[in-house]
């Protein structure tokens, strides 16, 4: 953290105003050659990446070393001769969940800590192409292309970084979805390879998170032991928070990991009306009732010690003028039509649990259906292609045990903020409009 | 991954590939069940299963009968 002449405090990641590339260096520096990946050997920024012990910050939270060696490793297992030898490198900015912005801001404001990311994490893994993806008709597209044009002109990257713009689906930004996109103009999830192992039209395909990669920019820059300075020692460093529902000034904050949730709510104003729980994590995160919650520390155990999960580092704050079961039902009924369907389970089961919730909401609902859905959220877990069902299915049933008292509330046709509903769209989790953009090639970007 | 150690031979299903055409599960009943959806059901009621030696035969009856390929054996 840097102290500003005013004496606030300001984050790492420069978040808080959008700077061009001599801006962006007369804060950070120059970019610093790195060194190169030899045969099996990653450049030497791994070392300090580990050291550091970052951690990937899309939702997955794994340790960004290992995947760097991954890919060196799957690379360098093909022999000289194989067409697929040379990695990837895809730099995730689809930011699919929809209460998420923290992405956002990182790629408006700080375009260049994350594009300088992506030129050491190729050079450390020997990638011979590198992308940035974020969602179709996204409004970043012209600051990233003005970003990339300033770079250009500069002669900074020596790998050319391309834009692609897969369909705005809350899956195809999962990254084996990802690489599929990049590799074979299909967006959708794929099974059972990872993209480490064969990723974009068959290569070794790093995938990275937007944040991830802003950090490792300035891991190259300062060092792990640096970077380790500040945060939690099982998880190092500053992370991107967004901050929603009930409370007085919504957005993205960066505080070091660690920090409470009361601090990081006090840091957006504090809570706006009485909070009677919080979404952790995103739509495929987990609920938790607000009791003993603003407590809990910000990183990935803690947070799943208190019984919700980090993932894509996003607080809601659920208000109690707003109903929770409403908010699952519209929320399932959404992230079911977001399915690839691809696996039968998800395709069917996804909508079956999104009625489910609905006649609950509804107050339609008895404790037969109670238990079918209970069975049913159970059936759909483990046994997709990818994770979206599991965790449409983990949204569903922590909200039915955080809110419990609720749900019984409604199987007698009974709801306890029926008489003083909130009518502020910004106390309720946004849902955009069902999409319809294919998941296929229809519209690829790129050759 | 090259790893060494003996782990019985497990039943893997693909979901991508699955169709929910259901013959695994009339080809092997006891092993593979359906789910409300028509879509195969594994003892674990994952994508993979261990398997004994008493259900080896049962396992392959079902990998042979799916016609998408969407079940393998792995040794």
């Amino acid at each position: 953290m840097k102290v500003r002449d005013d004496g606030a405090m300001t984050g790492r990641l420069g978040i808080e105003k959008r700077s061009t590339l001599p801006e962006h260096e007369a804060v950070y520096g120059r970019l610093p050659d790195v060194g190169k990946r030899h045969g099996r050997n990653p450049g030497v920024l791994v070392d300090e990446v580990e050291k550091a012990g970052l951690r990937g910050r899309g939702g997955g939270w794994f340790p960004t070393h290992l995947k760097l060696r991954a890919v060196v490793n799957s690379s360098a297992d093909r022999g000289r001769l194989a067409r697929t030898r040379h990695p990837v490198v895809i730099a995730n900015g689809m930011e699919g969940e929809p209460a998420s912005s923290k992405d956002a801001v990182l790629l408006a404001h700080s375009p260049h800590l994350v594009l300088d990311g992506i030129t050491v994490a190729a050079r450390t893994i020997g990638a011979t192409d590198a992308f940035i993806a974020v969602h179709r008709d996204s409004r970043l597209v012209p600051g990233l292309e003005a970003a990339l044009a300033e770079r250009d002109a500069a002669g900074i990257d020596p790998l050319t970084i391309r834009l692609v713009m897969p369909p705005a689906r809350y899956v195809s930004s999962e990254e084996s979805a990802l690489s599929h996109w990049v590799g074979d103009g299909v967006a959708t999830p794929v099974f059972p390879d990872r993209p480490f192992q064969r990723g974009a039209a068959g290569r070794p395909t790093l995938v990275q998170n937007v944040e991830t990669l802003a950090h490792l920019a300035l891991i190259a820059r300062y060092g792990g032991a640096w970077f380790a300075s500040t945060g939690t020692s099982n998880a190092p460093g500053t992370t991107l928070v967004t901050v929603g529902g009930a409370v007085h000034q919504s957005g993205v904050v960066e505080v070091p990991t660690g920090t409470t949730v009361d601090e990081i709510q006090r840091l957006c104003g504090g809570p706006a009306e009485g909070i009677r729980g919080y979404l952790t994590g995103g739509y495929g995160g987990g609920w938790v009732t607000a009791d003993g919650f603003a407590d809990v520390a910000w990183d990935p155990e803690s947070v799943r010690a208190g019984g919700g999960v980090i993932g894509a580092s996003l607080l809601w704050a659920l208000g109690e003028s707003v109903c929770p079961i409403d908010e699952m039902s519209r929320v399932s009924a959404w992230m079911a039509g977001e399915s690839a369907g691809q696996c039968g389970p998800c395709m069917f089961g996804l909508p079956s649990i999104a009625e489910d919730v609905r006649a609950l909401a509804l107050r339609q609902a008895y404790g037969g259906d109670m238990r079918r859905l209970a069975n049913r959220l159970s059936l759909v877990t483990n046994r997709g292609g990818c994770k979206h069902p599991d965790g449409v299915s983990r949204f569903v049933s922590t909200g039915l045990q955080a809110f419990a008292s609720e749900v019984d509330a409604h199987l007698t046709g009974a709801c306890s903020v029926a008489s003083q509903r909130s009518t502020d769209p910004a106390r309720q989790l946004p849902v955009p409009p069902a999409r319809l953009a294919l998941l296929d090639s229809s519209g690829r970007d790129f050759t | 991954m090259s790893d060494k150690k003996k782990t019985p031979p497990t039943l893997v299903l693909n979901p991508i590939m699955c169709d929910g055409r259901g013959m695994c599960h009339d080809a092997a009943p006891d092993l593979i069940d359906l789910d409300e959806w028509g879509y195969p059901l594994l003892p674990s009621h994952g994508l993979r299963a261990e398997l004994s030696r008493a259900q080896m035969k049962a396992a392959e009856d079902a990998t042979h009968a799916c016609p998408v390929l969407a079940l393998h054996i792995e040794r």
